[in-house]
């Protein structure tokens, strides 16, 4: 490869050259992190926030912003204890779709629309749980199990999400009009697509990916907790943002969202491993997404 | 009479475009002194070069009299109350705290000056836009300003507001103020003109005194001699494609009735904010409207759906390129398939892509491509939805000569396939040029229309002409 095709790589792919960097340095200071196991380990910490940031990848492209998806995911786990995992994924997509009524046909900011679902979502869970955790199902756990020996479900259920993420950004008129509505929604609208309904999927499949995370999440811990997944959105709208997204809308990629949580995956992993006190893992991982961001900046310039 | 300005040679590049080149003015006190030209030509630049907006690259600016503008886009916060606006940004203070006594008593006083009665407390967005505008006159004449330059002041205002804004202009003129009016009302010119500077294509043409005719002021502005730069094509018209009858937006445009058969171009002429672009956006399903109905080859379309309309057959190419026409984030070719997402087809995207003579590649992200090279991008976009209608808002504006012949034979190419234009342009050679009809809008009405061989002076005449209500 010579030097312009690296350098080339590297500016399209800021992020995955930010993880290699990450994962050697830690690889030097403790060799334990390159263990099979430890990597299994770190894919399976990865698939909830990775699932959940893939969904909002879709709404950030489109120039939006969902906080709801910790809730939702939550609200989602808890409805799947209580009953069955399929109906959580309903109630994912409900949630969903009360954002976009909100946002596209109330005309309300998708911050304050999405806030005020993460809030009744959150409610909602507490209020059903009757402030309780529940164990989960067999169907349920067996998403967070290992399918076989070094085989963890979590880790498949994310490469899944991340192929289906792909496609849906790239090949499907969904996707396209995702990245026009989100690069100018006048433009867009003008071109003949129909915002409004679009803006109403987008948010549904944010609200299905949060469910699914959720659900990956429950199984995970044998138990729904009504206050799971707390602050996770900040994570997923990381996860999205490090992996070159723009907040402004009409850019991002799934495999961009999927190294963003690897990276945040791996900086956790590797502060445990260093044995960094958490207060101060907190520390570096913000500043972390601020030179991600700052990055990004840099060289859209 | 003292000089308060005195400007030489002032000379203006944007990129390659020479905006102003080589302009004299004299701005005078106690008179009042007309910019007059025609969109474009200069003379919102010249007053932006004065005001300090903009640096200029030649020529000179004598006595710097104080100076105040006065935009079309007027500059007050609308949440704010009448007084806190006049003083905004040297507010009295006490004691490092506004003082509201010094302002409440201070407010009736610059009121008074511009004869406006409202209550100094009211809040801005509360009043109508000529009492906002006589606010920005009032905090003008708080500074002391020697000069005051309105831009375009009228085209918002109705008949008594400006006759009021008249009055005031010949009170501040006794007063020794001097005076810059532009306005395309040849009408007021006559009301109040001491001078009268015509620019064309960034050059002053001529000054003319208070007397002049209107007929030697059109003169003046156009100027220019119709040449083949616009290589229409003419097809015999065939059956009507779109029908525009008795279109009605209160406030916004009224009983506009445009027929346009397949083949032909008409054009829609007008001065900027006599509503021709609101008509198309509301033809087109952008905006809704109140009264009329909208046919597209006999189908009548339902109000306010884009989908509908391009189900139909219409395509718009809109005036802003960049706001509302592309995805600057995205390439060439997602932008040529955006109209046509349902029925992608990469054969006929790269066969149009080619036939454009699209420079760049079908890969490239848009937003490299030159202005020209843009607008044949948005422009293919809709031949890929093979439209019976396309509506073209400005298509040339901001476009070098050699796209804009290239945009006048797809024009053409349109037309000889049997699909009807409607060409809304302010570039008057251009609309005259193009069009097979023209029609003459003015305060949100059709004026007039005219046959193929109009001169510009027809069409300014129309343009500029008072409608009685």
């Amino acid at each position: 490869m010579s030097t312009i095709n690296i350098r080339k790589f590297t500016s399209e792919n800021g992020a995955l050259a930010g993880l290699v960097l990450l994962a050697a340095v830690i690889t030097v200071m403790q060799p334990a992190f390159l263990s099979v196991q430890n990597l299994l380990n770190v894919g399976v910490q990865t698939a909830v926030i990775a699932i959940m940031a893939f969904g909002m990848t879709f709404v950030v492209v489109a120039g939006g912003i969902d906080l709801s998806v910790g809730s939702v995911a939550a609200f989602a786990g808890m409805v799947g204890a209580l009953t069955a995992g399929p109906v959580g994924l309903v109630f994912g997509v409900i949630c969903g779709l009360l954002n976009g009524v909100l946002i596209a046909y109330g005309k309300l900011p998708p911050f304050i629309a999405t806030l005020a679902t993460l809030s009744i979502a959150r409610g909602l869970a507490v209020v059903i749980a009757g402030g309780q955790p529940h164990e989960t199902d067999a169907a349920v756990t067996f998403l967070g199990s290992n399918l076989a020996p070094m085989v963890p479900l979590p880790l498949l259920l994310m490469l899944a999400f991340f192929g289906v993420t792909g496609l849906i950004l790239t090949r499907t008129n969904l996707g396209r009009r995702m990245y026009a509505i989100g690069g100018n929604e006048e433009a867009a609208k003008l071109s003949g697509i129909d915002v409004r309904k679009q803006k109403l999927w987008i948010y549904a499949l944010s609200g299905l990916f949060a469910a699914a995370a959720g659900l990956v999440l429950a199984g995970r811990l044998g138990s729904a907790g009504p206050q799971a997944a707390v602050g996770y959105e900040l994570d997923a709208i990381a996860a999205v943002v490090i992996g070159g997204a723009s907040l402004s809308g009409g850019v991002g990629r799934a495999t961009g969202t999927l190294v963003g949580a690897l990276v945040l995956a791996v900086l956790r992993n590797g502060l445990n491993l260093l044995q960094v006190p958490p207060f101060w893992q907190q520390v570096v991982i913000g500043v972390v997404i601020a030179l991600a961001a700052l990055l990004d900046s840099l060289r859209r310039r | 009479m003292k000089t308060l300005i005195t400007a030489r040679g002032i000379t203006k590049h944007f990129g390659a475009t020479k905006a102003l080149d080589g302009v004299d003015l004299d701005i005078n006190a106690g008179e009042v002194h007309v910019l007059l030209g025609e969109n474009g030509a200069g003379k919102s630049t010249l007053v932006k070069v004065l005001a300090g907006i903009h640096s200029h690259d030649a020529g000179t600016i004598e006595g710097k009299a104080s100076l105040a503008v006065i935009h079309q886009e007027l500059a007050l916060v609308p949440e704010l109350s009448v007084a806190e606006n006049l003083f905004l940004n040297r507010l009295p203070r006490k004691y490092g705290f506004v003082d509201r006594a010094e302002m409440r008593r201070r407010a009736p006083k610059l009121l008074e000056r511009v004869g406006l009665n409202v209550d100094p407390n009211a809040k801005v967005k509360d009043l109508g836009i000529a009492q906002q505008q006589m606010i920005e006159i009032a905090r003008a004449l708080d500074k002391n300003s020697g000069v005051l330059i309105l831009d375009e002041p009228t085209a918002v205002l109705t008949d008594t507001e400006t006759d009021r804004l008249l009055q005031i202009m010949a009170q501040l003129r006794k007063n020794g103020v001097g005076l810059v009016f532009i306005t395309h009302h040849l009408d007021e010119i006559q009301r109040i003109a001491d001078r009268i500077t015509v620019l064309r294509d960034g050059r002053s043409v001529g000054v003319l005194g208070p007397r002049a005719t209107t007929q030697h002021m059109i003169e003046l502005m156009v100027g220019r001699p119709i040449n083949e730069q616009y290589p229409r094509a003419r097809q015999r018209p065939g059956q009507p494609l779109l029908q525009i009858s008795n279109l009605t937006k209160r406030g916004v445009f009224e009983d506009i009735s445009i027929e346009v058969h397949a083949g032909e171009v008409v054009g829609i002429a007008g001065l900027v904010g006599a509503g021709r672009t609101e008509v198309a956006r509301a033809a087109f399903g952008v905006d809704d409207y109140d009264r009329g109905s909208v046919q597209v080859d006999g189908k009548t379309l339902p109000r306010g759906n884009v989908q509908a309309a391009i189900k139909a057959g219409l395509g718009l190419v809109p005036e802003d390129r960049k706001g509302q026409g592309l995805v600057l984030t995205a390439t060439v070719g997602q932008n040529l398939e955006l109209a046509t997402l349902e029925n992608r087809d990469r054969k006929r995207l790269h066969d149009i892509a080619g036939k454009l003579r699209i420079k760049g590649r079908v890969e490239q992200p848009v937003k490299e491509l030159s202005g020209g090279n843009q607008q044949k991008v948005v422009i293919g976009k809709w031949l890929l939805a093979d439209p019976k209608v396309l509506i073209l808002d400005e298509p040339t504006r901001g476009v070098d000569v050699g796209a804009k012949v290239e945009i006048y034979e797809l024009i053409n190419r349109m037309t000889a396939q049997g699909r009807a234009v409607l060409l809304v342009s302010s570039d008057l050679p251009e609309v005259i040029g193009m069009s097979d009809r023209v029609v003459v809008m003015a305060h949100g009405k059709v004026a007039g229309e005219l046959p193929k061989g109009a001169t510009q002076d027809q069409v300014m005449a129309l343009a500029v002409q008072e409608i009685s209500a």
